[in-house]
């Protein structure tokens, strides 16, 4: 019996995986009911997705046991944990973009059910719990929302006791997550048992009857969410309290834009691109412009457009320090001025295969030449400097690391990600555009990487971020804009700003239409 | 007419083996796997192929042999590009540079010697049709071979559980492995596929096109099959177009090379100033011609860049290693 009086669905007595030296999950003792929401908290690294793993079977545990429904048992692969009960909708989304969303779903039942019957089930169970979706649609044309909703529509249709939820609104707008909070809930009234991970604490004390929260691979406490503050559980998951990001009024430091883009058009650039529409958006000294939107509308192909990895059809469509850089590519822009983080880290943020030096020297060898180049023409590389600049960085972002000076694909996301905004602040640029500055980074790297950020800005320097994450950009911006199918809002100053009106905005509806359909409604 | 005849004939022998091996490595690409290898697994077909029916006496035993060296020479790979996930084009380069020399080595006997042609099957009543029933009804079995094997591969991979499988894992092999799917153990089995079709293709070379053991006789062919994947966007029937379309150029350049003009005047106006004008560039040209039209044409049919790009295994080439 659990501690809610409801019968323990699954048990976990003592699980421990080891990688190598690292111990991952270390002796984990935890237990979920019967029509209970779950919540597993943690910071990266935790250990949190390795437990899950090994509960739907993706990986063994290297001792402990797994008892379900009070009877231990060997979960050797996901189709063992399936006939369990348990299901999974994955973080990183496991679906086939070149197949349709019928045969996603169709491939993870196994058997032989024709595509169209599996079809016509994921039809009448999407209509059931609320969540619209297309069978015969490619899943390379969805949505992200869409995406997850093909993956809970899988899910269900193996009718679980157990649904393993991994960050899912991590990816959502607002309302989108609202809605999954009511099927989730609806699923909890039906005696369905949720396995929640998030690191958003305000939904998790939101939604969750319980949470267990992990820590460097042991748990730390059991908790029941009600009772806490997310300032708490935050506290749990860290071990000591994190610092609130500090947003100094913004002091106006001129009013000549260090950014300006004006009336650009983009077309798409491929089957599973955005075009972008009519883009006018300007950045001054001294302020953070914060870009929302649910990933995929557009941001990603906005960011190539202004860090100069796609040029612009004319010079002056962007302009940056207020010289036409639209023809110019990525280090002409570095020597205007501009620091250009994007949001993928290998491959773009950085070369995987190359040390952090000279992924250092590779961002910055023409604007800052003088130091880091010698032998006038011949444009030598003076090693020491480049060295000396990325121990700074190293530093300065506390980048924990396992050698001297490791390879990039040798460190972990969020130390990469630390090492990677380090790299450009050194520079003290005039102008940063960013992508996502803390995708997968723990909270208390993230409130350190977003501070630096403000003081950058106020420093007298622009700061352009995007972000999917909605509180993130309320922590930094002077003003925010809304990105929804390849356009961009009007600004919303934040004092302004109200995460309603910015959700509504992100669902690609102007807010005059908006109000029409309330009064419609009303 | 019956040179005409004669000549479309020789056009189907000259694309039957591309079609094959095309088809397999098409299987074994859709899979998510680049298996370069195929000039040498198609090499060792022709001469196991050669080989099985000069000992047996029978060509069909040439067949079944060059079918089961293809596959198990094919294994080599997958050991090496799935187990053990080497770099998938360095490995297929070796196998087929081993292949060629193995084939060279177990060859050396056979050279010279007249080897066993697989008659022609004549279908009582269709193959006695004008022109259609010659060329659709009285050819080499390995011929109605390679089109029962364009339909299977069709019907397999859009039609079945099994091919969607196979074309999910080519897609992500990530997203499959979460889904429990035994990624390696699918792949051995396309790649396997692969090795049979291409030793077949081989066995085609030396026991129906010239009925003879000549070292390195593919010439090259395996690559063209290589080639076709790729441009004909990873879709079967788009593979049988390309292949049909190269044998048929080569053999129709090699005509007009051999013909004078004066042989030629029974052809209407319009093609005889073509063949005249194609007389008149160098022969060099005349022999990168197949290459040419079939890459052209290819692209051309393929120039939708959403097709395209949906019918691209996107996890082509990219070893697969499972985190345990």
């Amino acid at each position: 019996m659990g501690p809610s009086g409801k019968p323990t669905l699954l048990e976990v007595r003592r699980i421990t995986k080891i990688f190598g030296e690292l111990k991952a999950n270390d002796a984990v003792d935890f237990d979920i009911a019967e029509g209970e929401i779950h919540a597993l908290l943690g910071e990266n690294g935790a250990g949190k997705s390795t437990l899950v793993k090994m509960l739907f079977g993706s990986l063994q545990p290297t001792s402990g046991e797994i008892l379900w429904r009070g009877k231990p048992v060997v979960v050797s692969d996901p189709a063992t944990a399936r006939k369990l009960g348990v299901g999974m909708v994955f973080q990183h989304f496991s679906l086939f973009e070149a197949l349709t969303a019928a045969e996603n779903i169709a491939l993870s039942l196994g058997g032989n059910t024709p595509i169209s019957r599996i079809a016509e089930e994921a039809r009448a169970l999407s209509q059931a719990y609320g969540l619209p979706l297309d069978p015969g649609a490619l899943v390379g044309d969805l949505s992200v929302g869409e995406r997850q909703r093909i993956e809970i529509i899988r899910c269900l249709l193996q009718k679980p006791d157990l649904i393993i939820l991994d960050e899912p609104t991590s990816v959502l707008t607002p309302q989108e997550a609202d809605k999954l909070f009511e099927t989730l809930e609806r699923l909890r009234s039906e005696g369905k048992s949720i396995l929640y991970i998030s690191h958003r604490l305000e939904e998790v004390k939101r939604l969750c009857d319980r949470a267990t929260v992990l820590r460097h691979g042991k748990v730390v406490a059991h908790c029941t969410p009600s009772e806490q503050t997310p300032a708490s559980l935050a506290a749990m998951m860290v071990g000591n309290e994190v610092a609130a990001v500090a947003r100094p009024a913004s002091i106006a430091h001129g009013w000549e834009p260090l950014l300006e883009v004006r009336r650009f058009d983009q077309p798409a650039r491929g089957p599973f691109s955005v075009p972008l529409r009519d883009i006018s958006l300007e950045v001054f000294p001294g302020e953070v412009v914060g870009i929302a939107g649910v990933a995929g509308n557009g941001q990603g192909e906005f960011f190539e457009a202004l860090s100069g990895e796609v040029l612009q059809k004319r010079a002056d469509q962007v302009k940056i320090a207020g010289k036409d850089a639209g023809r110019l590519g990525a280090t002409a822009r570095r020597v205007l001025g501009a620091a250009l983080l994007p949001g993928e880290r290998l491959g773009h943020g950085a070369a995987p295969g190359m040390k952090l030096s000279e992924n250092l020297l590779l961002s910055r060898h023409a604007s800052d030449r003088k130091a880091m180049l010698g032998g006038g023409i011949l444009g030598l590389v003076k090693g020491g400097a480049v060295k000396r600049a990325a121990r700074r960085v190293i530093e300065a972002m506390d980048v924990r690391k396992s050698a001297e000076d490791p390879e990039a694909a040798a460190l972990s996301g969020g130390n990469l990600q630390k090492f990677i905004v380090g790299r450009e602040l050194d520079r003290q640029p005039r102008l940063l555009v960013v992508n996502q500055p803390t995708w997968g980074v723990d909270a208390g790297a993230a409130a350190m990487i977003r501070q630096k950020l403000i003081d950058l800005s106020r420093a007298g320097s622009g700061v352009l971020a995007i972000s999917q994450d909605l509180d993130e950009l309320f922590e930094i911006s002077d003003r925010i804009v809304v990105m929804a199918d390849g356009r961009l809002s009007g600004s919303l100053k934040i004092a302004e700003a109200t995460r309603e009106k910015i959700g509504i905005l992100m669902g690609g509806a102007s807010p005059a239409h908006h109000t029409g359909h309330m009064e419609d409604a009303a | 007419m019956e040179t005409w005849v004669a000549i479309l004939l020789t056009v189907t022998t000259a694309a039957t083996p591309l079609l094959i091996a095309a088809l397999g490595e098409l299987v074994v690409e859709r899979s998510g796997v680049l298996n370069l290898g195929v000039e040498g697994m198609m090499v060792m077909g022709a001469v196991t192929g050669f080989a099985g029916a000069q000992i047996f006496g029978d060509p069909w035993a040439g067949v079944a042999l060059a079918i089961v060296t293809g596959a198990l020479f094919s294994l080599l790979f997958g050991f090496l590009a799935l187990t053990l996930a080497t770099n998938q084009v360095a490995t297929g380069l070796a196998l087929t540079l081993l292949g060629i020399g193995i084939s060279g080595m177990i060859g050396e006997k056979f050279i010279g010697i007249p080897g066993l042609r697989m008659e022609p099957i004549f279908v009582p009543g269709l193959s006695d049709m004008p022109v259609v029933g010659r060329l659709l009804f009285g050819q080499d079995p390995l011929f109605y071979i390679s089109i029962a094997l364009t339909v299977a591969v069709v019907w397999f991979l859009f039609r079945t559980r099994a091919g969607l499988t196979l074309r999910a894992i080519g897609d992500s092999h990530g997203s499959a492995h979460a889904l429990g799917i035994k990624v390696i153990r699918i792949r051995y089995l396309a790649v396997m596929f692969g090795g049979a079709c291409a030793g077949l293709a081989g066995a085609h070379l030396s026991l129906v096109y010239t009925p003879q053991w000549v070292e390195n006789m593919t010439a090259g062919r395996g690559w063209i099959a290589l080639a076709l994947v790729v441009f004909a966007s990873w879709r079967p029937f788009r593979v049988l177009i390309g292949a049909y379309l190269f044998g048929a150029i080569t053999i129709m350049q090699l005509h007009i090379q051999a013909m004078t003009l004066s042989e030629m005047t029974f052809l209407p106006g319009a093609i005889y100033a073509l063949a005249a004008w194609v007389k008149s560039v160098p022969a060099q040209f005349l022999s990168a011609l197949p290459y040419l039209a079939t890459v052209v044409v290819l692209v051309l049919i393929s120039r939708n860049r959403r097709l395209t790009m949906m019918n691209t295994p996107a996890a082509l080439g990219r070893p697969f290693v499972p985190d345990r």
